[in-house]
Order: structure tokens, then C-alpha cells, then sequence
């Protein structure tokens, strides 16, 4: 029942690199990461692949497969074209650290950057809070992010232009606007929006959107109504004139 | 020489899950300096992957739960043998833990009237999970990761610990190195807190990540810590099993909570057919009592689906073992039938259960709500691990403490669903605070250069050997199988032997690894390291499940089927002997003072 697959893995470090290819034995029902697995085990013991869960929960395994931004553990190769090498190769808006590993760790900075959660004081006497369900629901398509970046890797701002330190890109918009639009926050952000974090740069080409494996709908439920937001405060005539008197 | 990068703390914390980043948090709180240490990057350690919920007594739904009934739950699921009073501290500190939590951020799903929804699970006996869909551990690892970022801890992301460093006999920090360029570090710290996780990596079919090698418990044995219940490895019943590619990718318990049943080839709902004594009195007698328990009936009893583990995955391997198994030797669960009861039964399942219905979408091309997954037992979770003191989760090497599935005590024989968030939080609580107040009395330490030496270079032995060495990748694989078919869900003492004798074949293999290729970020190098632990935690396993004959909680021995009495009166302790040998013994439980042993009367 196995048939012989290609492999075109990009194998290198910072200072360069080049695609080499692999020939493997693959079975029904296989993902990507299990044919890169078995070629790690056999072939290329030494090769870097980032992944924890296998199971898309943990958001480790990005790269992209055929030019497509992918978890690499929920891509089975029955989607695929087999009889054309496979191209896999590591996300192009982060530096390289090594095949298909590479260095994310400005997500991490850059969301320290966001002001944290700021709760209203408790609504009951023991210290907890009253929440409606459709409130929760809300925000909780947000907090479905699994931290993949493979949004941030399609995002023109970021991988074309290389705005990491005006931008926070989508994953952090919709961070942003998980905590905007929790029913317990009270911290306000919209300032640091538009002047630090720059969501003006962002023009809705939904690029990430249509990546995101966890299918959050990032420009319209998240990026629009924080534009909105920016808007409302500082373009809305009326609303100018009250802030300034 | 190798180099070492040098950084000082109060408190280390190695492990950033759930049970580390609480830990963290808690030291940071109380004014100590804190270092984390994690293998992967942050936010990605095992407790993403939980999906059923936290267990806490918050009464939200059921206002007759309270800290006994959890705490005598708790004891009834671990068959007596947990550590009491961890199993008291976690009833009663849990619900402050949940509402901490929401404090942080956390949202849960709401009641009716605005409370944290909570929701049935095996074992519980009343609905006591709090959650969010089947993604609560996300929920829980996202909210403490974005609140920890801002306490001014320092974090070392993509760092694996080597080895603990001693001074004297007390702890003095770690060593270890980072994946992205294989550099050496040194981690030296006054008090250290492993929350390492799990195991789940020993066997071939697990719902583990790739980190679960157990490192923590190796960490500790071999800085002289006790460990204790290593016999008691758990296997969910409900582990994906086609595409074989996934199989053992768990299928959460919320399934069976929301009404999901398991049946046979026949169609017979299998679960009926054995129900233990212990659980009589609890379980519906009839399908229609089950199905109203599910949907939140109080007079209802639960459906036998919702046993515990260990029993409702050895009916499973029963049915399959008898031929009456699904196609590729699972058993059917359905929850699609449950259109039969309620309109819009689809859109139901997806929002009660929207990741488990993405997986098999995505990965075996079955839609939940129309049709029966196939599903057979995975290994999950460890309920043995490093031996602590109750109140401060301290082991017996003096600074040294385990918080998260790395310590044992909490769950005994047999953890149930849900207590192990909780068990994070609870603990990782507890062991940051006792840490960090350890920091505070004891006075600096100092590093063992010449240890540090030795550490770095044995790390570095494999690639001496290269090429020609073995391929660390094959002996995983070869130790997978081994306890897969030897040590696993039914044991026997024969084959424990034979699966001994294999380890000690594949441990002289582990030193022979040879791996090509530099320092960097070089998997095939991290896995020389990993099997060694591997090889430390399955010997314990097997030791452990030889010495105790009997079967209980999660142990099934063939040759030894029923429950012993005088064997419930001891825990298996195992540690290193002066001379480098494991060492295995019988240690008596500590005396259950009578307020407690009142509790579990009066609920039983
Ligand atoms: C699929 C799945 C679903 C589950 N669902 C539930 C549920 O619904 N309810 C429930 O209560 N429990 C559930 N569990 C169990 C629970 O998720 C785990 O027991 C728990 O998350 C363990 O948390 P922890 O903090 O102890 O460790 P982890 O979250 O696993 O963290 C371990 C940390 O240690 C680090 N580490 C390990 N070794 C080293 C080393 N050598 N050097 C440096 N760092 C190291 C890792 O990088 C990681 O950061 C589930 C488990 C699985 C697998
Ligand atoms: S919609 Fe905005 S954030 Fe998303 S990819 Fe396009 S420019 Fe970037
Ligand atoms: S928003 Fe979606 S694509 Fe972006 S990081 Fe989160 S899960 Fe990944
Ligand atoms: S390995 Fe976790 S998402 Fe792929």
C-alpha cells in the first residue's frame, strides 16, 4: 500500500541554505510532520523541526507546504499532489535558526508590549463575577489562538516590508482584542493602537484570516472593530471636540 | 574545556506548564528571584492540550458539592493509596485557584445566572468541571502565561535541564543547554521547583507530546529524590486509533459527558455489563437514567460510561480482546445518536465539543455528528512521580520541590478527569510559596565545577561517536514497543521480566548513540539525551508494577486479578542506592487522622 513520496526540505542555517530532497515510504491517513518525522528517523537524524503536540493544539509545527503557510501536524498528504515533490520549507517572516526552525521569539516581546488585563472590581460579595454567556462567547473565538504565528507569517507588513517594530501584526491585534472586548477589562488601549502599535499599517487584505488554523475570523471580528475603535476616538468630530474640551 | 553561561535566582522553576508557571508566579509574588526553564517555547507545554475542564468544588451547578465530597472522590478514584493530604488541600484550595484564574482573565463557560459553568466527568459526583468548550487548558496555560510575563520573572525558553546540581545534600540549581545553538547553561539557584510533567513518551500509543520523557523524575532520582506510584501509569480509555498515524490522540472524556456511548460490533452498549461494586450505588441502571444524568437530571445516576479509567479502558481491550471490536481494533463511540433526543442536535455537538469535532474532521475525514468515532485506550498520564511532603511539596532533597504530574501523591492509584489542572494550580501554588520561603532562610550555594564538567561532556559524547554510533531514534522506538507490549494496560510478571531484560539491553544501546551534525538545534542529539531518562523511568515503571501483586486503580496484573487489602496499606517508594542501583520498596501510608476517615464514611 506505500507509495514513494518526495521531499523538498530546505535545510540550512542563517548564513544560507538550500532545498534537498527526500525520498520516503508513505501510508493512508499520514500528515506532513509524520513523512518529516520518518525521514528525521532515518535519513536525517539531525534535522530541526520544531512540533510538541501533533495534534494542533499547541501551534509549534508551522512552516510552509507548497508555498502554504500550514501546521505541519494537520496537513495529511491526502490534500497534497503527491507526485510532485512536496516543498517544505520554515515560516519567511522570522529569521532562520536552523532547517525548518525559526526564531519567534519577537511574538513574545512584542506582546508585553499590550497592556495587560485589568479587571472590574468583583460583582459579588465573595469576590466573583457575573458573566452572561453570549458575553463570553464573544471574546472566546480570540482566545482560541494557539499562538502558531503562521498569521503573522502572511502579513505583507511583516514579511514584505519588515515593520517588527512599528506592527504587532495580526496574532496581537486579536490578543489586543481579546482583551478590549472582555467583559471584565477596563484598561484601554486604543491609544496605544494607533500610535505604538500601529494598526493603521494594517489594510485588510485578509491574507491572514484565510490561514489561521483555528479559523478565527481575525479581520473582521477582531482588526475591523479595533480600527472602529481608533476611529471612533480620534477621527469622530464630535467626539474630538469632547476630548479636547 | 565546555563554556557555560552562568545566571543566579532564588527560585528556578524547570517547567513551564500550568504547574511551573503557578509556582512562578506565587515565588515572584512573595519577592524571590525567578527563573523558568522550559524545553519548548512558552505556552506550548502539555497543559495546552487538556480539553474536559478543572475540577473544584465551586457548587455552581450542584449546590450539594462541597470539599468532602471532592476530597472522598478523589480518595475513592486513587483507591486509598493518594497522600491525603494533598488530596485535602486540593479539595479545599481548588475553587480559590478557579477564581484566581478569572482573575487573571480566564473565561470560563457560565451557568444560567452568570457562575462558571461546570460540567460531569468520570469519578465526580456531581458536576464539578469548570471549563471552556474542550479547550480549557489553553484557557488556563494562556491566561497564566499572559498574567506571568508581567512579574518579572526571567524566562529561558527552548532550554533542556541536563542535571540538578547538589551542594552537600541540598539543591544548588541545574545545567542544561539551549536548543537553538546547544550552548551550555548554568542555572544556579537556592531552591528549585520541577514541573516537568509526564511520561507518556515510554510507551508507543500515548496522547503525549514529545517532551513527555519524563525528564524530571530522572532529573530528581539521580540528585537522590524518592519516587513513589511509579507502577500507577494511566490509560484513557478513548485515544483515537484510525488513522494509525494519529492514533492515541485523545479523545476527551466530554464526549461521555455530553452523552456519547460506547458500543461494541454487536451495538451493545458493553458498559452495562460490568459496573464494580465500589460504584453500584452511583451508576444508572438503564440507558434512559444515563441519558438523563448527562443532561443534568439531580436524580439521575451516572451512565457506566463515566466509570473510571482504568475500568472503562479494560472493558474496551475485553471487547476487543473478544472479537467484538470496531474495524481497526477500537470500540465505537457516538455521540451523533444523541439527534434521536434533541432537535439540532449537530450544532450542539459542535459547540459543546468544537476541537473534537475539528480533529476528526481534519484528521480521519468523519464528521462526529453523523457517525460513531472509532476509539481505544492511550496512554496519558502519570500518577506516580517524585515523592513530597503534603503541605510544601517538598522532596526529601532539601530545597528540592515537584509540583504538576511530576510529583506524586495527589491521585493515588488513579487520578480522575479534571484533577490534574487543578492539581497545578493547587500545588504549583503551594511549591512556589514553600520555594521561595526555602530561598529566603538558606543561605547561597555553591556549583560543583568539576560535576559541571562531567555533565557537559558526557552531553557531548555522542558526537564523538557520529555515524557510527546507534541511532537514537531506533532505540525510542525499540523502548516504545517494549513497554507498549509488555508493561502496559494488563501485566504479568513474565513478561515484566522479559521487558526487563530488554531495558537493560537497550540502556547499554543508549550509550552507545552517535549522532552527525553540530550543537545546533539538533533533534537527533536531543533525543540521545531524552532516552536516557526514558530508560530510568520505564525501569521504574516495571519494578515497581513486579513488586506490587495485586491489581488496583490503574495497575492490572493478569496474575494477580483481584484487589489486595494488606497490598492497600503501602505505596512503592523507589530511590538510588549509594552504589548507583535502583532500589524498591514497600512504605507504609501515613495514618488518615479520623476527621478525614469520617468524611469518606459518610459519603460512601
Ligand atoms: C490530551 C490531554 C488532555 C488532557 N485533559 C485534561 C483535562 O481535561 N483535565 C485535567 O485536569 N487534566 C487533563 N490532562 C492532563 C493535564 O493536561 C496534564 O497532566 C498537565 O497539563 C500537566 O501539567 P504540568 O504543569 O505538570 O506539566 P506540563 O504542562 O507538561 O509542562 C511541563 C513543562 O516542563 C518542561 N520540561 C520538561 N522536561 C524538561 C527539561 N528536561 N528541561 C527543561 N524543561 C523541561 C516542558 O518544556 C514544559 O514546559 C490532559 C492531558 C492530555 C495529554
Ligand atoms: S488583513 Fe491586515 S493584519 Fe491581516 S495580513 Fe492583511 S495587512 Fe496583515
Ligand atoms: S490568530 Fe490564528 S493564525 Fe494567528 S497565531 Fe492565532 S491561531 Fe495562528
Ligand atoms: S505539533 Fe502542536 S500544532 Fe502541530
Amino acid at each position: 500500500m506505500a507509495t514513494q513520496v518526495t521531499f523538498r526540505i530546505w535545510r540550512g542555517d542563517r548564513a544560507g541554505g538550500a532545498f534537498q530532497d527526500y525520498t520516503t515510504p508513505v501510508e493512508e491517513g499520514m500528515v506532513v510532520l509524520d513523512a518529516i518525522h520518518r525521514i528525521q528517523a532515518q535519513q536525517a537524524p539531525d534535522m530541526a523541526v520544531r512540533w510538541n503536540c501533533k495534534a494542533g493544539k499547541c501551534g509549534s509545527c508551522s512552516a510552509e507546504i507548497n508555498g502554504m503557510p500550514s501546521l505541519m501536524c494537520m496537513t495529511r498528504l491526502s490534500a497534497i499532489d503527491l507526485s510532485v515533490p512536496v516543498i517544505v520549507e520554515p515560516m519567511h517572516a522570522f529569521p532562520v535558526i536552523r532547517d525548518l526552525v525559526t526564531d519567534v521569539s519577537w511574538n513574545f516581546q512584542a506582546k508585553k508590549t499590550i497592556k495587560q488585563f485589568k479587571p472590574r472590581p468583583p460583582d459579588a460579595a465573595d469576590g466573583t463575577w457575573r458573566i452572561q454567556q453570549a458575553d463570553v462567547e464573544r471574546v472566546q473565538e480570540f482566545r482560541k489562538c494557539i499562538e502558531c504565528f503562521l498569521c503573522q507569517d502572511v502579513c505583507h507588513v511583516l514579511r514584505e516590508h519588515n515593520k517588527h517594530d512599528e506592527f504587532i501584526g495580526p496574532r496581537l491585534l486579536v490578543y489586543a482584542a481579546a482583551l478590549e472586548m472582555h467583559p471584565l477589562d477596563t484598561e484601554d488601549r486604543v491609544s496605544d493602537l494607533r500610535h505604538k502599535h500601529n494598526i493603521g499599517y494594517c489594510n485588510i487584505t485578509t491574507c491572514c484570516r484565510q490561514v489561521c488554523p483555528e479559523s478565527i475570523t481575525i479581520t473582521e471580528n477582531a482588526i475591523i472593530p479595533l480600527k472602529e475603535r481608533v476611529v471612533d476616538r480620534y477621527f469622530d468630530p464630535l467626539k474630538r471636540l469632547f476630548r479636547i474640551l | 574545556m565546555p563554556e557555560f553561561q552562568r545566571f543566579s535566582y532564588d527560585v528556578l522553576v524547570i517547567g513551564a506548564g500550568g504547574a511551573g508557571l503557578r509556582a512562578a508566579i506565587e515565588a515572584g509574588a512573595a519577592g524571590a528571584k525567578v527563573g523558568v526553564v522550559c524545553k519548548s517555547l512558552l505556552g506550548k507545554a502539555h497543559t495546552v492540550m487538556a480539553e474536559g475542564g478543572i475540577a473544584a468544588a465551586l457548587a455552581n451547578v450542584d449546590d450539594r458539592d462541597n470539599w468532602q465530597v471532592h476530597f472522598a472522590d478523589t480518595m475513592r478514584g486513587g483507591q486509598y493509596l493518594n497522600n491525603w493530604r494533598m488530596a485535602e488541600l486540593h479539595a479545599k484550595e481548588a475553587p480559590e485557584c478557579v477564581r484566581e484564574l478569572e482573575a487573571w482573565g480566564a473565561l470560563f463557560d457560565r451557568t444560567t445566572d452568570g457562575k462558571i459553568l461546570q460540567r460531569n466527568f468520570g469519578g465526580h459526583r456531581y458536576p464539578r468541571l469548570a471549563h471552556v468548550g474542550d479547550r480549557t487548558g489553553l484557557e488556563m496555560i494562556r491566561t497564566l502565561q499572559d498574567h506571568g510575563i508581567h512579574t518579572g520573572m526571567e524566562l529561558h525558553m527552548e532550554c533542556t535541564v541536563l542535571s540538578l546540581l547538589l551542594d552537600g545534600n541540598r539543591i544548588a540549581g541545574a545545567c542544561g543547554y539551549d536548543r537553538e545553538k546547544g550552548r551550555f547553561q548554568l542555572w544556579e539557584a537556592k531552591a528549585v521547583v520541577l514541573a516537568t510533567g509526564g511520561i507518556g513518551r515510554a510507551f508507543k500509543v500515548t496522547s503525549n507530546s514529545w517532551e513527555y520523557t519524563g525528564d524530571g523524575l530522572a532529573l530528581a532520582y539521580r540528585a537522590g529524590a524518592e519516587l513513589q506510584d511509579m507502577e500507577f501509569v494511566q490509560f484513557h480509555p478513548t485515544g483515537m486509533v484510525w488513522p494509525i498515524s494519529v492514533s492515541g490522540i485523545l479523545v476527551t472524556e466530554g464526549v461521555r459527558g455530553e452523552g456519547g456511548v460506547l458500543r461494541n460490533s454487536e451495538g451493545r452498549r458493553f458498559m452495562f455489563d460490568d459496573i464494580p461494586d465500589l460504584y453500584k450505588e452511583q451508576t444508572a441502571d438503564s440507558e434512559e437514567e444515563g441519558w438523563r444524568y448527562t443532561q443534568g437530571d439531580k436524580n439521575a445516576r451516572r451512565p457506566p460510561e463515566l466509570l473510571t479509567r482504568d475500568h472503562v479502558a479494560r472493558c474496551i481491550n475485553r471487547e476487543v480482546k473478544a472479537g467484538r471490536g470496531s474495524p481497526h481494533g477500537g470500540v465505537f463511540l457516538d455521540i451523533s445518536w444523541i439527534k434521536e433526543r434533541m432537535p439540532k442536535s449537530e450544532e450542539h455537538i459542535k459547540r459543546k465539543l468544537p476541537s473534537m469535532y475539528h480533529q476528526f474532521k481534519q484528521l480521519a475525514d468523519l464528521d462526529i455528528t453523523k457517525e460513531p468515532m472509532e476509539v481505544g485506550p492511550t496512554t496519558h498520564y502519570m500518577m506516580g512521580g517524585i515523592r513530597v511532603d503534603g503541605d510544601s511539596q517538598m522532596s526529601n532533597v532539601p530545597g528540592l520541590f515537584a509540583a504538576g504530574e511530576a510529583a506524586a501523591g495527589l491521585h493515588g492509584a488513579n487520578r480522575l478527569g479534571g484533577n490534574s489542572l487543578s492539581d497545578l494550580v493547587v500545588f504549583g501554588r503551594r511549591a512556589g510559596r514553600f520555594a521561595a520561603e526555602f530561598a529566603n532562610a538558606n543561605g547561597s550555594v555553591t556549583i560543583d565545577e568539576v560535576e559541571l564538567q562531567t555533565t557537559a561532556n558526557a552531553a557531548l559524547a555522542p558526537f564523538d561517536r557520529g555515524h557510527a554510533g546507534e541511532n537514537p531514534y531506533q532505540i525510542q522506538y525499540d523502548l516504545q514497543e517494549t513497554m507498549q507490549n509488555l508493561v502496559g494496560i494488563v501485566r504479568v510478571e513474565s513478561e515484566m521480566q522479559q521487558a526487563l531484560d530488554a531495558i537493560g539491553q537497550l540502556r547499554a544501546r543508549a550509550e552507545r548513540t552517535g549522532i552527525a551534525g553540530n550543537r545546533e538545534y539538533n533533534n537527533g542529539w536531543h533525543t540521545t539525551i531524552d532516552i536516557g531518562n526514558m530508560m530510568i523511568v520505564s525501569q521504574a515503571i516495571t519494578r515497581a508494577a513486579l513488586l506490587r501483586k495485586e491489581s488496583r486503580g490503574a495497575q492490572f496484573r493478569e496474575d494477580f486479578p483481584n484487589k489486595d487489602s494488606e497490598w492497600g496499606k503501602y505505596n512503592i517508594v523507589i530511590s538510588r542506592s549509594a552504589d548507583g542501583e535502583m532500589q524498591v520498596e514497600k512504605r507504609a501510608l501515613t495514618p488518615m487522622p479520623n476527621e478525614l476517615k469520617k468524611v469518606i464514611e459518610e459519603m460512601k
